[in-house]
């Protein structure tokens, strides 16, 4: 066999091969690859798609965890401001009743000792008049005592001119 | 004396694995002057015959060289047209080219090589579904039947892939992503059907060229051509203005056409020639590579049948392991090798067309 047998292309090959060739490129091209591309080209698409919803419920809810901490902060921050609110008015109520507590506590010692002084002059002055009263009585016992008998009378006479004769 | 040497030679050579096979068809015909060795088993018909075209479809030979000599194959129809005439009938109707056929005034004979000829010489033009036709035809009778299920497949199962969809979609993909797009640019998508097409037509053809029995239909230089002349012309025909000014006005504007004239007088003829070079690279390259293949598979076989010739049937015993496992190895080189070669084709088509509509930057 002549080697250059092998290198020459027959002319029944290329007839068959063009128009099979051919043929199949047509075929294929509306059987095979535009239903395939189309299939695939769709499915990249979905999947793009699910792609770009999942980031966006993803970059929505890291939103939303945002926003619930920033929520939180406020909260803590508005119940610690409540707190030191309460604490001092707390504080302010507590001071304040104890001024107060201190102001009747004054007030009613004061008038306690007013009442005390007031009652103590009554009772002096009292104590006085008593004490008047019962110097008269001696007085007049003793008078009478003095002047129940005429010596006695003559005695005191007699003292009382003797007094007035120091004089 | 001389057969101990052979013995010798023939195991250190098979040691000495690829270097064997020129060594021994030294051997051969330094020896085939000898009437010894003459003997010694020739593989290159065979081989030749493996790889080339054929008008039926050969499987094997019983008895072979024996009157009673039987061949297992499947005729295949030739189609001849002889000076107008249309012929057609089976290639059995040779008997293996025992006898001659008669149409009208017509007498074609076969040669031992499947070469048809007629009797008295007249011109024939063969139109025959020869071997590498029907392996071509079946092959793409395969390959529509496999991708017309792969499309249907994706009507169902919400398009993932499943099953031999699973293994074909890959390779579409890499074909578009890879090959096509960042060769073409934009405009791939008006070439891809061609591009995939010629690559799963060189790839089953490369893939069922390596079963046992089948066809060398990409390692044959009238396939190859034919497939790069489709791409000769696609890639001239989407040429754009910039391609053809790189063809006829390379130096462009920047310098005078008194300064220009004498350089294209070389330079135009290099650019044309440019033309037809690159497909012309392609079909060698194709054709040789597939056509390398099969040589080294069969020739690495046909030791086998050499250590029987030169050693008798215990050689044949000795060799074969050896033989099979390169073989074997082979086979997994020529696996990549189909892929690869299919891969080659389709990503220089699409550079060549990619060249050709580039726009000026």
């Amino acid at each position: 066999m002549n080697p250059l047998d092998l290198v020459t292309p027959g002319i029944g090959l290329i007839f068959w091969t063009s128009i099979v060739f051919l043929l199949l490129v047509l075929i294929l091209k509306k059987y095979a690859w535009k239903p395939i591309l189309d299939a695939v080209d769709k499915r990249s698409k979905s999947i793009e798609d699910a792609i770009n919803a999942a980031d966006e419920a993803k970059s929505s809810l890291a939103q939303l965890n945002e926003e619930r901490a920033k929520i939180k902060k406020e909260s803590l921050a508005d119940r610690d401001a409540l707190l030191k609110d309460a604490a001092e008015t707390k504080n302010q109520i507590i001071a304040e009743a104890k001024t107060k507590a201190k102001e009747e506590t004054d007030k009613i010692l004061n008038s306690a000792r007013e009442v005390i002084k007031t009652e103590k002059l009554a009772a002096i002055t009292e104590l006085k008049n008593q004490v008047a009263v019962l110097s008269l009585e001696i007085a007049e016992k003793i008078v009478k005592d003095q002047l129940s008998s005429d010596d006695k009378q003559k005695a005191l006479v007699d003292s009382m001119i003797k007094d007035v004769n120091l004089n | 004396m001389e057969r101990l040497f052979k013995v010798f030679s023939i195991s250190f050579f098979i040691f000495l694995s690829f270097g064997l096979l020129a060594s021994t068809s030294a051997n051969d015909s330094t020896g085939s002057s000898s009437k010894d060795t003459a003997e010694l088993y020739n593989p290159v018909p065979d081989v030749m015959h493996h790889i080339s075209d054929a008008h039926d479809w050969h499987f094997f030979t019983f008895r072979k060289g024996t009157a009673d000599e039987w061949h297992f194959s499947i005729p295949l129809p030739v189609i001849l047209i002889t000076e107008g005439n249309l012929d057609v009938f089976l290639s059995s109707a040779f008997h293996h080219g025992h006898e001659t056929v008669t149409k009208g005034d017509r007498v074609y004979s076969i040669d031992e090589h499947g070469h048809i000829s007629e009797v008295s010489d007249k011109s024939i033009l063969n139109f025959s579904i020869t071997k590498n036709v029907a392996s071509m035809l079946l092959a793409v009778l395969i390959l529509f039947l496999i991708l017309r299920k792969v499309a249907k497949s994706y009507r169902k199962n919400n398009g993932v892939p499943k099953g031999v969809q699973a293994f074909i979609e890959p390779l579409i993909l890499f074909v578009r992503d890879d090959v096509a797009k960042p060769n073409i640019g934009h405009n791939y998508k008006k070439y891809l059907p061609y591009l995939l097409t010629l690559f799963f037509f060189i790839l089953i053809n490369n893939l069922l060229g390596l079963l046992p029995g089948a066809a060398n239909v990409t390692g044959n230089i009238a396939l190859t051509l034919v497939l790069s002349v489709f791409t000769m012309l696609i890639t001239n025909f989407s040429g754009n203005k910039n391609y053809w000014g790189h063809i006829f006005n390379p130096l462009g504007s920047s310098m005078g056409w008194a300064a220009k004239a004498p350089l294209y007088l070389i330079l135009l003829p290099i650019e044309v020639l440019g033309i037809f070079i690159k497909p012309v690279a392609l079909m060698i390259r194709l054709f040789a590579n597939m056509t390398a293949g099969h040589i080294v598979i069969l020739s690495l076989l046909s030791l086998i049948l050499m250590a029987q010739s030169g050693l008798g049937t215990g050689g044949a015993f000795g060799v074969a392991p050896v033989s099979v496992a390169f073989v074997l190895f082979m086979y997994l080189i020529e696996l990549l090798v189909a892929f690869l070669q299919a891969y080659i084709f389709t990503l220089l088509t699409s550079l060549f067309i990619g060249l050709a509509i580039v726009e000026d930057h």
